[in-house]
């Protein structure tokens, strides 16, 4: 699947993870420092993706 | 593998045994959810996260007594997720509320801001005020950073409590309105309880009175209500937010702070708030508020406990070296 890291606005292929829960522990990210987005849905960490899936990160943190 | 990754996850989050629907139930009506919220050990459906968020505010509000209805309220917006998901919030609550967008001159993240401001107000039919720094003050936060050797973060925070009070005192509002979220809070408290910054301690309420001075009463709303849930708010109201951090926050103490409260977070659901929670509810009567004398700055008659208030010396000294380098 394709996602899409807001954090350093790469776009990047990840193989293999089944769940939002899975994808975040391949890209060592913590959920409570990020929302899972496909299309206009937000995703739990149980949700199940599909190998076409396109995924967005978007960083929750801000500090100004 | 992490906590809570694993078989162990609790049950309450409503996993099928028959291993086909693995999704997560909203806690309200046991639709499909789309957030898990740890803390409360719940999932909720759009609508019903809508109306919990909603329902956290409102009782934040009454709590604290922060304001009533008919009091003329400001907000300090960002064009952030935190600053317009409480400016929604408010709205829908029945409070009239205002906008007061600062642009402190920091690029592309100021301008988009601003439009995200623009935009969000203009669909809403709600009255936003633009107050420009380098406008109205001759210097941006990037130069007062630069020519002054002060870490940007600092002039910031420095000019936007300045600007925010002034604005609302000057245009006769009650109440100064900021979207802090628990993060925030507790990522501030984790700093100051790390040094001991007593004073710091002192003030850090979620209401700070105001003073006969001139300061006006300061709250914030989303105290009870987590980043990532201002963040999902928004997604889900349909907010277009900022999504990029500032470029000269990035790294910073809070910010590295959060990190590492989300760390244990991640392990220990509930912590945040029960680290800021504690200290409100239990803590914080150890350190009671010890605000000092005030009197009225020489330069712009905003209250200050010296002859020049802290904006007015960092403005003078900013705007004299600017001056310099330019002639030279």
């Amino acid at each position: 699947m394709k996602v899409l890291l807001h954090q350093t606005r790469r776009e990047v292929e990840v193989r293999g993870p089944r769940t939002v829960k899975a994808l975040l522990n391949r890209l060592d990210l913590v959920s409570e420092s990020v929302l899972v987005i496909r299309g206009d849905q937000l995703l739990p960490d149980e949700e199940r993706l599909r190998p076409d899936d396109f995924i967005e990160i978007r960083p929750v943190i801000s500090g100004g | 593998m992490r906590n809570g990754s694993g078989p162990t996850t609790s049950s309450k989050y409503a996993r099928s045994s028959r291993g086909v629907d693995d999704a997560v139930k909203c806690r309200v009506c046991r639709g499909r959810a789309v957030i898990a919220v740890r803390r409360h050990n719940a999932g909720f459906c759009k609508d019903h996260f809508i109306a919990h968020i909603h329902r956290q505010v409102e009782r934040t509000i009454s709590d604290y007594g922060m304001f009533g209805h008919g009091e003329r309220l400001l907000l300090g917006v960002s064009g952030g997720k935190d600053s317009l998901a409480l400016w929604e919030i408010l709205t829908v609550l029945g409070h009239e509320v205002d906008g007061v967008y600062l642009h402190l001159g920091i690029g592309d993240y100021s301008s988009d801001g601003l439009r995200f401001s623009q935009e969000f107000a203009a669909r809403r039919e709600l009255s936003l005020e633009v107050v420009d720094l380098e406008g109205e003050h001759g210097f941006s936060v990037p130069q007062a950073s630069e020519v002054t050797a002060r870490v940007a973060c600092s002039a910031c925070g420095l000019s936007k409590r300045y600007l925010l009070n002034e604005v609302a005192f000057r245009r006769g509002y009650d109440v100064l309105v900021v979207g802090h979220n628990l993060d925030d809070e507790a990522a501030v408290l984790w700093g100051n309880v790390l040094r001991w910054q007593v004073d710091y301690l002192s003030r850090q309420r979620p209401v700070l009175p105001a003073s006969e001075e001139g300061l006006l009463r300061k709250v914030k709303p989303l105290v009870r209500v987590a980043e990532r849930e201002t963040a999902a708010y928004a997604v889900l109201r349909g907010i277009d937010y900022e999504i990029e951090e500032c470029p000269m926050a990035s790294g910073n103490t809070i910010n590295r702070n959060k990190e590492w409260l989300n760390l244990m977070e991640e392990r220990s659901p509930g912590l945040k708030a029960q680290f800021l929670f504690g200290f409100l509810d239990r803590g914080a009567a150890y350190f009671p508020p010890n605000p000092p004398d005030l009197a009225m700055c020489g330069e712009c008659g905003q209250p200050t406990p010296g002859e020049l208030c802290a904006f007015c010396r960092l403005k003078k000294a900013t705007v004299v070296r600017i001056a310099d380098r330019r002639s030279l």
